[in-house]
């Protein structure tokens, strides 16, 4: 034992300054632990968003492009396919206004996409996840009057070119639009302006 | 009596460690009121289904592959080609099943007996505490044999986290460790289901049997067999030796060892349950697709969500509630806040009065009431959503919440019937 008289507030400060000392270490260990459930670099690299030259695309031409092991499917539409989904047929669509949250915020409007232009869509029905066929021109046989569209072959479900859903069908909502941003001709699918 | 080389070897262990003193504290010499009922045989009907998870759990990660490619195929191969496989298997998933049967059951002795009142608060939530691991065990275990209702099942649920607002979306990025589900969540999944859980269950089983044995077991007549040192006559005690640390506190009254009343009796309610458990692993596993849904039979397909997602039986009160409620962040919210209400119950209750045979006639409906909404709740869950069942759900919704807040209300000034003394009969 030392003789050295008690000094309480040296003994207070030792252990303030220990505790503080082990919590921002204790604070710092949990980093790595914590971290380590982010996705991994080949997560991310599986993840990372794809570009499309779309300057090469014909007027009505449909690409279909894998992003994060989905279907996107890309379509350069006419003047014709824009005045069909400007002159309307809403009041045959399920959510014409797309209320439900299946875009961004700027595909938000009647096209459902950032360059009216461009319809850019994930590929899988609402319903159950099968891929709705492109029906250009010829699909007025399923719905009059509206001569494009996408008709799932599975259940039947009708979306019109902005992936909007049809009334009596099983889809109970509009196709999804994934974060999509162009640079110059450049498509890029799975990243967006911030916007999102 | 034991031969010397025994007794001398438990004299050598005591004196190193307080193992003949700790046995009889909480089992030879434990005072456990004489009234227990058949509603006590839940407590040790959960221990023994934890020892069959753990055990039947630890056999099966010797033949299962937690990875995307492989987990499915794992499975399949544990039921075809492993000796038993089969029967660990069912032994295991019709487990899960029985655990939320007990303990519900055991949660609702402590209900109808008042087994949360004050002393008894840390106790119950303990309980609860355990309660919610469970959950998480089985949440989680559910989605390792990468069937496609595990898949789809986990994406609903992990979904959940991303109505919060702000970080909801970097949240269920950074639960899923992908953009989507995948063998990065079946990893991470399978590490907390058979290492990190398992230690927070056991520990907070301690923890319980512990606090248990501090304030003591309640009974069915909800009065206290400890009366105070000196206050009962020799005669009047109860007739067994019990250990010291009860004894210099207090009288006991009314009272059996644990060890061999209740030990013996313990094994009545193993041998009636096992009954049943064997009747559903050998005829019934699937529990006509309540314990092992049959969308679960094809591997995960990220591309094809099953006709109807719905949760294990289990879960099914609390999945009701989210999805009556439009609006996914308070759906979500009235989710966890129904579990909070059940933490929240030592302190609804503000009357003193614990069994419910001498508690008002409202208590008794209420609490009716409130089983009957939880099995609705239960029922709904399993079901797909339609209006009528949406407005059932309401109701019983209203029920379920409704009933901490009546009892908040009526119990201050409870009429009640007179406690009697001691414990007949």
């Amino acid at each position: 034992m030392s003789s050295a008289p008690e000094n309480n507030g040296r003994r207070r400060f030792l252990t303030i300054a220990t505790a503080v000392v082990g919590g921002v270490g204790a604070a710092g260990v949990a980093v790595p632990f914590i971290k380590s459930w982010n996705p991994s670099e080949k997560a991310k690299a599986a993840g990372a968003p794809v570009e499309y030259d779309v300057s090469k695309m014909a007027p009505g031409q449909l690409v279909r492009i894998k992003w994060r092991g989905k279907p996107v499917y890309v379509v350069r539409r006419s003047k014709e396919v824009l005045a069909e989904l400007a002159n309307g047929h809403d009041e045959q669509l399920k959510d014409p206004n797309s209320t439900e949250p299946q875009q961004p915020e700027y595909a938000n409007n009647s096209y459902r996409s950032l360059d009216p232009e461009y319809m850019v869509l994930v590929g899988v029905c609402t319903h159950l996840g099968c891929a709705p066929n492109y029906r250009p021109g010829d699909f007025d046989e399923v719905i009059a009057g509206v001569k494009n569209g996408f008709f799932c072959p599975c259940h039947g479900s009708k979306f019109d070119m902005a992936g909007r859903v049809f009334h009596s069908v099983p889809a109970p909502i509009n196709l999804v639009v994934p974060p999509h941003m162009f640079t110059g001709s450049m498509l890029m699918i799975g990243v967006d302006g911030g916007d999102a | 009596m034991l031969p010397k080389l025994v007794t001398d070897l438990v004299a050598w262990i005591d004196k190193r460690i307080p193992m003949t003193d700790s046995f009889n504290k909480h089992v030879g010499q434990y005072p456990a009121p004489k009234n227990f009922n058949f509603w006590y045989f839940f407590g040790s009907l959960a221990m023994l289904v934890l020892v069959n998870q753990i055990l039947t759990g630890i056999w099966l990660t010797m033949n299962y592959t937690p990875s995307g490619e492989e987990a499915f195929a794992s499975v399949e191969y544990i039921m075809r080609d492993v000796e038993y496989g089969w029967l660990l298997r069912y032994m295991h998933s019709s487990g899960a099943s029985a655990f939320f049967v007990v303990v519900y059951l055991h949660m609702l002795r402590g209900m109808m007996y008042g087994s949360y009142q004050k002393p008894r608060e840390l106790l119950w939530l303990f309980g609860m505490f355990i309660f919610l691991v469970l959950m998480a065990e089985g949440f989680m275990g559910y989605l390792l044999p990468w069937g496609n209702m595990s898949f789809w099942g986990a994406q609903v649920i992990i979904s959940l986290f991303g109505a919060i607002p702000i970080i909801g979306d970097d949240l269920t990025l950074w639960i899923r460790g992908d953009y989507v589900i995948s063998g990065a969540t079946l990893n991470r999944f399978f590490a907390l289901h058979v290492i990190a859980l398992p230690l927070v269950l056991v520990i907070l089983v301690f923890l319980h049997i512990v606090a248990l044995h501090e304030v003591g077991s309640n009974n069915p007549e909800g009065i206290d067999i400890k009366k105070p040192k000196g206050s009962i006559a020799e005669e009047d005690k109860a007739p067994f030796k019990f250990h010291k640390s009860y004894t210099d506190k207090y009288d006991i009254v009314d009272a059996v060892p644990f060890h061999p009343y209740y030990s013996v009796k313990d094994i009545m309610g193993v041998v009636g349950f096992l009954i049943i458990f064997c009747y559903v692993i050998f005829f019934a596993p699937e529990g006509g697709g309540y314990f092992l849904e049959k969308p679960n039979f094809e591997p995960a397909n990220p591309l094809k969500t099953p006709e109807h997602i719905a949760p294990v039986w289990y879960f099914g009160p609390f999945y009701t509630i989210l999805r009556i409620i439009p609006d996914k962040l308070i759906g979500a919210g009235a989710m966890f806040g129904a579990i909070v209400m059940l933490f929240l119950l030592p302190w609804f209750d503000r009357g003193t009065v614990k069994s419910l045979r001498y508690r008002s006639t409202l208590h008794k409906i209420n609490l009716v009431q409130f089983c009957i909404c939880f099995f609705v709740l239960g029922v709904l869950g399993t079901m797909s959503a339609s209006p009528l069942a949406n407005a059932i759900g309401v109701a019983a919704t209203v029920g379920y919440f409704g009933y901490f807040i009546a009892l908040f209300i009526y119990s201050k000034n409870e009429k009640t019937k007179e406690l009697p003394e001691r414990i007949s009969h």
